[in-house]
């Protein structure tokens, strides 16, 4: 049976019907065109879909788009200012954090969810934190970088020369 | 996934009557284990009956000298409560281990209990610190809540309102990862409680499971000594691609020993 849905993404807000089965993700890449969230795994694992409901990273592909009513789903589309990158994002950039770029978004999404609760996170705490997030191409080390340096950079700490470079 | 009706309860007793009057219905709570589950078409519910409007399912509160959690309540909520770090912090420390941060910030203590996966960690904390299961119906006592593999005493109207955990004198929880879903490929937890020592296991088996021996063993000498020379038997232990079932009985004596450890 289908279903109306009604709910904000990226700050506008948003209806649409949907089956029961319809899972968030879905909704967001195929209904509204927002393929910035990606399916790797489809098992729940790999963290590529990962996006913020009412401020917290969630897995968008084992989340039901009616479970999202009235929500407010924030996506890797809505974290840029216009066409100033976030810090974080810029931080990716700056430190070679992607080879394929395929996990990149649920990486930032997952990394501003650590920072928003832990503004200056050990390199321990970023491996900790990105346990579902799957990267299959660079290794994790620049990825660790890049978190540490744009959690620097959010949080108006000189940002350190980059460890990418060096090596 | 199979085609379903999605309702969203709007209280407990809507819940348990629309079960009572729909046999193939299940209740979603966090959906972390049911939504990849049906992806698999493992399951085919007619409806799925979403409790997360239910706000009396939801919080954490300190009680009769221990925590009573209620059953929508986030393993991210346990894993930082203030009240349960203090009153049990292995419990708020199990909770920090399962999934990973983003499956933490959707599910539940209730849905994880209620679904009772082999590999699951809550349920070797009912089982391990002796805990309460409340339903809409009754009380039920961790021993005899998980009763086989996704099997618990509910039924099918049933719904698992808080759970009561008591405060144990020392207690700790110890696993061994499955690398990629973070499940408990083994995980044991052990408390010493004025009533006794309890050793529970979740991962190896079926279902969640005491073992005497160890319990005896820790009664009489509390020290990872005290059991290094006590084996599992591997009959009827599980078997997969990640460990067969002879190093899960292995896995058993190894992680009853660092709780053990971790107790003290």
């Amino acid at each position: 049976m289908q279903k109306t849905v009604s709910l904000t993404v990226n700050g506008k807000p948003v209806s649409a019907t949907v089956e029961g089965r319809t899972l968030l993700v879905q909704l967001l890449r195929e209904t509204l065109g927002l393929t910035g969230t990606h399916v790797g795994c489809d098992t729940s694992q790999c963290g590529a879909c990962v996006v913020h409901v009412d401020g917290e990273a969630v897995k968008s592909c084992t989340l039901l788009a009616l479970q999202a009513e009235g929500r407010s789903v924030k996506t890797i589309e809505d974290v840029a200012d216009g066409d100033t990158l976030h810090p974080m994002q810029e931080a990716f950039r700056d430190n070679h954090a992607l080879q394929c770029g395929f996990c990149t978004p649920g990486m930032i999404m997952s990394a501003l969810d650590l920072v928003k609760n832990n503004p200056d996170p050990t390199d321990r705490e970023i491996r900790e934190y990105l346990e579902g997030n799957f990267c299959r191409c660079t290794g994790y080390h620049n990825i660790v970088l890049a978190i540490k340096a744009g959690a620097a950079a959010m949080r108006g700490a000189p940002v350190e020369p980059h460890g990418a470079a060096a090596e | 996934m199979y085609e379903f009706d999605y309702q969203k309860a709007a209280s407990l007793d809507d819940a348990a009557k629309f079960l009572a009057a729909h046999d193939d219905a299940k209740l979603v709570a966090g959906g972390m284990t049911l939504i990849p589950t049906l992806k698999q078409r493992l399951a085919k519910p007619s409806d799925l009956v979403d409790l997360a409007s239910i706000g009396s399912l939801k919080g954490i509160a300190e009680e009769a000298g221990g925590v009573t959690i209620g059953a929508m309540t986030r393993h991210v909520e346990v894993q930082r409560s203030d009240i349960v770090r203090r009153v049990i912090p292995a419990l708020a420390a199990l909770a920090g281990m399962i999934g990973d941060p983003a499956v933490r910030n959707r599910g539940t203590i209730g849905g994880s209990i209620a679904n009772n996966d082999p590999a699951a960690d809550y349920p070797a904390a009912v089982v391990g610190l002796g805990a309460t299961v409340v339903t809409t119906k009754r009380e039920i006592s961790g021993d005899s809540f998980f009763t086989g593999m996704f099997e618990t005493a509910l039924g099918q109207d049933e719904i698992v309102t808080t759970v009561k955990f008591p405060k144990p004198q020392a207690a700790a929880y110890q696993k061994f990862k499955n690398p990629a879903s973070r499940y408990a490929i083994v995980g044991v937890f052990v408390a010493r409680t004025g009533q006794g020592v309890r050793v529970a296991v979740t991962g190896a088996g079926p279902c969640v499971f005491r073992v005497p021996e160890m319990e005896a063993a820790l009664a009489r000498s509390f020290s990872a000594d005290a059991i290094k020379d006590i084996a599992i038997p591997d009959d009827g232990l599980n078997s997969d691609i990640h460990a067969s079932a002879e190093y899960r009985a292995h896995l058993v004596g190894v992680m009853a020993r660092r709780a053990v450890a971790a107790c003290a």
